[in-house]
């Protein structure tokens, strides 16, 4: 069995925030304590939708030290393939659903003197969770957070209220943006940068402290990608002799589980690098989708990452 | 108490000894008859009844005594435990999985009650009872690492993940095959296994830390590594190679039974959930040549291991020298008959010694 260690929850509570994000709140079944976890960390929310299992990565906002609940946000995504959809729409309270246990890509460095956050948007959520274990362990921190308006500001009154002085909120429709130059320039020795958020806001962040010689280490970055849809495909895989179709609206990595073929996986967002796949013949164009590959592996057409890329062409044969 | 607790030394007079429960249940290393490197990992989810796998952190008859090894150990090196100032949420990390194993799989031995932040925790062997507030190391004796590690068998390396790597940052290493803690703190995966010979052009170190930054909770690991110990010593450190260094030359056809030990590390892997970080515990077991004799399939398989393992190997595990010894002493128990697979010891089924 793939992925992380499974949790049985029933959804407690559901709080629509504004008119694109809706909190959920889930405890364990069996009433028991829910495993705690570091700020940063993930859970793998499994939504049976119809005969589609989807399985999409949220990151956890409560507090790492409240074992009773996890809270997640939810940002609807109407040309998604539909897994946002499903919690808007489908899911209720005193629903039966399955969570995994949290998988930490976006640690903290606890080494940091700082910790200098910057989030886009939904990209708020890890820090939600960072900040309450920094308060608790009394680490040092300062949120830059950009928005679309006052009206898509997730959590912002909240946050402003309890951390006035520490709490930076930009909107897109004032016109305001970060100065990031000019912020990156005045911290001190041993701060760490963590960036969440848009594409290219994560893209910005990264660059910019390039340039100004930040250290390669001191830049964190989490960014989970959605499988997109695309023209349906067809793969071989080697090991277990099947040939399969891959749906419009479907990932590689799904329908390689819909044909019983047990693949490795953990975030399904192309970043943990855990389902990457070698590839054994290609005739055509694998289409990259993630970020842990790098530039050359993508060239060399040797190695896929089967949970957001896919392929156009004649022939694709895996390795799996 | 379930358990009866040796009183016994692993110095000077090197009282340790195996009761015929221990025997039966040490964690024979070599699942064939031919050893070479491998991860040879497998998920840390119990195990047979009474084995070494069963429970999270085994509790054997040497507890009490390779506590007090330890406490003499610390007292002549403080050096042996050291936390970098960043891991001290690891430590607590350690601390709370310790208690609840220990409460959970050993009640009748250990008690953990927690009333929010303030935790009784009550270790009947020890004679502790102690009463402190969670992650305010103000309020126990030590700090939450080397408070917990001085009564849990083992050394543990208690590890900071970050840059796609594992660093060495905190432990306590008093129970170690050769190697130093002052010595590795603060190096990463790659660094610290740099001596082992033959691994690193296998690769193995490459896909072994790949497979421990993906260990999650939930989900920890295990494996067996082995060596050779001349007296039962628990502490083989570097440091102290003066005093048990020449002990290997003082092995002779009339004592090697007795004297010489295989020293099997059962050594596993958790995720700590709250700092990210990673525990590796490493739990020492020894058993004498003599005492393994009385397993038939054991005195087969081990004079076929120690005979066809290459050369490196015994140079790297520092039994070279005695090998040719080791072999006089252990073909005696190698009628050629074949074994089964597996390291159970197989009593029952497996044909008594024809010689």
């Amino acid at each position: 069995m793939s992925g992380a260690e499974k949790i049985t929850v029933k959804v407690t509570d559901i709080v629509p925030l504004n008119e694109l994000v809706t909190r959920f709140k889930f405890e364990r079944t069996d009433g028991a304590l829910l495993p705690t976890f570091s700020g940063g960390a993930h859970t793998v929310v499994e939504m049976k939708d119809g005969s589609v299992t989807r399985l999409n990565p949220y990151s956890l906002m409560s507090d790492p030290m409240d074992q009773r609940a996890y809270t997640i946000s939810v940002r609807r995504d109407d040309q998604g393939r539909g897994g946002s959809l499903f919690m808007h729409r489908k899911v209720k309270v005193g629903d039966e659903m399955t969570l995994s246990y949290p998988v930490n890509l976006f640690a903290l460095d606890l080494r940091a003197k700082k910790h200098l956050f910057f989030a886009g948007g939904i990209g708020i959520t890890p820090f939600l969770a960072q900040i309450k274990q920094l308060e608790r362990t009394g680490g040092k921190w300062e949120l830059h957070y950009a928005c679309r308006s006052h009206a898509l500001g997730s959590y912002v009154d909240e946050l402003t209220d309890k951390y006035p002085n520490q709490v930076h909120i930009y909107y897109d429709e004032n016109d305001q943006k970060i100065n990031l130059e000019h912020l990156l320039d005045g911290q001190p020795l041993g701060t760490h940068i963590y960036v969440c958020g848009p594409k290219g806001m994560i893209g910005w962040v990264r660059e910019t402290a390039a340039t100004l010689g930040w250290p390669r280490e001191a830049v964190h970055y989490e960014e989970f990608l959605a499988p997109q849809s695309g023209k349906p495909f067809e793969v071989k895989l080697a090991i277990s002799n099947k040939v399969i179709q891959v749906g419009e609206h479907e990932s590689l990595l799904e329908a390689i589980e819909r044909a019983g073929v047990d693949a490795p996986y953990l975030c399904r967002g192309g970043a943990c690098g855990q389902c990457e796949t070698d590839v054994v013949e290609c005739d055509g164009k694998i289409l990259h989708r993630d970020h842990w590959l790098d530039d050359a592996e993508h060239a060399s057409g040797k190695k896929i990452m089967p949970c957001v890329s896919r392929f156009e062409g004649k022939t694709l044969v895996l390795d799996r | 108490m379930t358990i009866q607790f040796n009183d016994e030394t692993f110095r000077d007079d090197y009282s340790f000894h195996n009761s015929p429960w221990a025997i039966k249940r040490f964690p024979f290393p070599f699942d064939k008859d031919d050893y070479m490197y491998s991860v040879n990992m497998e998920p840390h989810k119990g195990g047979r009844d009474g084995s070494v796998f069963q429970n999270r952190f085994d509790v054997d008859e040497h507890y009490v005594s390779e506590m007090r090894d330890r406490a003499k150990v610390l007292s002549d090196d403080p050096l042996r435990c050291q936390s970098l100032p960043h891991m001290t949420l690891a430590g607590w990390d350690l601390l709370e999985l310790i208690m609840v194993s220990k409460s959970e799989d050993y009640p009748d031995m250990f008690e953990l009650h927690r009333d929010g932040d303030t935790w009784r925790w009550i270790n009947k062997p020890l004679g502790i009872d102690d009463t402190f507030t969670f992650l305010d190391e103000a309020t126990l004796p030590y700090g939450p690492m080397e408070y917990i590690t001085r009564q849990t068998q083992g050394d543990f390396a208690v590890l900071d993940q970050r840059d796609d790597n594992l660093w060495m940052d905190a432990g306590m290493i008093t129970t170690q095959a050769d190697w130093s803690l002052d010595f590795d703190i603060g190096m990463n995966f790659f660094e610290w296994h740099a001596p082992v010979p033959l691994a690193h052009e296998k690769g193995i170190f490459v896909r072994a830390l790949k497979f421990l930054l993906n260990i999650q909770q939930g989900a920890p690991a295990r494996r067996l590594n082995w060596t050779m110990t001349v007296n039962p010593l628990l502490d083989t450190s570097p440091e102290n190679y003066h005093k048990w260094g020449i002990q290997k030359t003082e092995l002779t056809p009339e004592n090697i039974g007795s004297k010489q030990h295989l020293r099997v590390e059962l050594q596993t892997f958790f995720r700590l959930p709250r700092s990210n970080g990673m525990v590796f515990p490493i739990r020492c077991y020894l058993c004498s040549f003599q005492d393994l004799m009385t397993v038939p399939k054991w005195g087969r398989r081990l004079h076929r291991v120690i005979r066809d393992l290459p050369e490196e190997l015994a140079t790297y595990k520092g039994f070279i020298d005695n090998r040719p010894m080791m072999l006089d002493y252990l073909s005696q128990f190698d009628d050629g008959q074949p074994t089964s697979l597996g390291i159970w010891p197989d009593l029952e089924t497996e044909p008594p010694l024809k010689k």
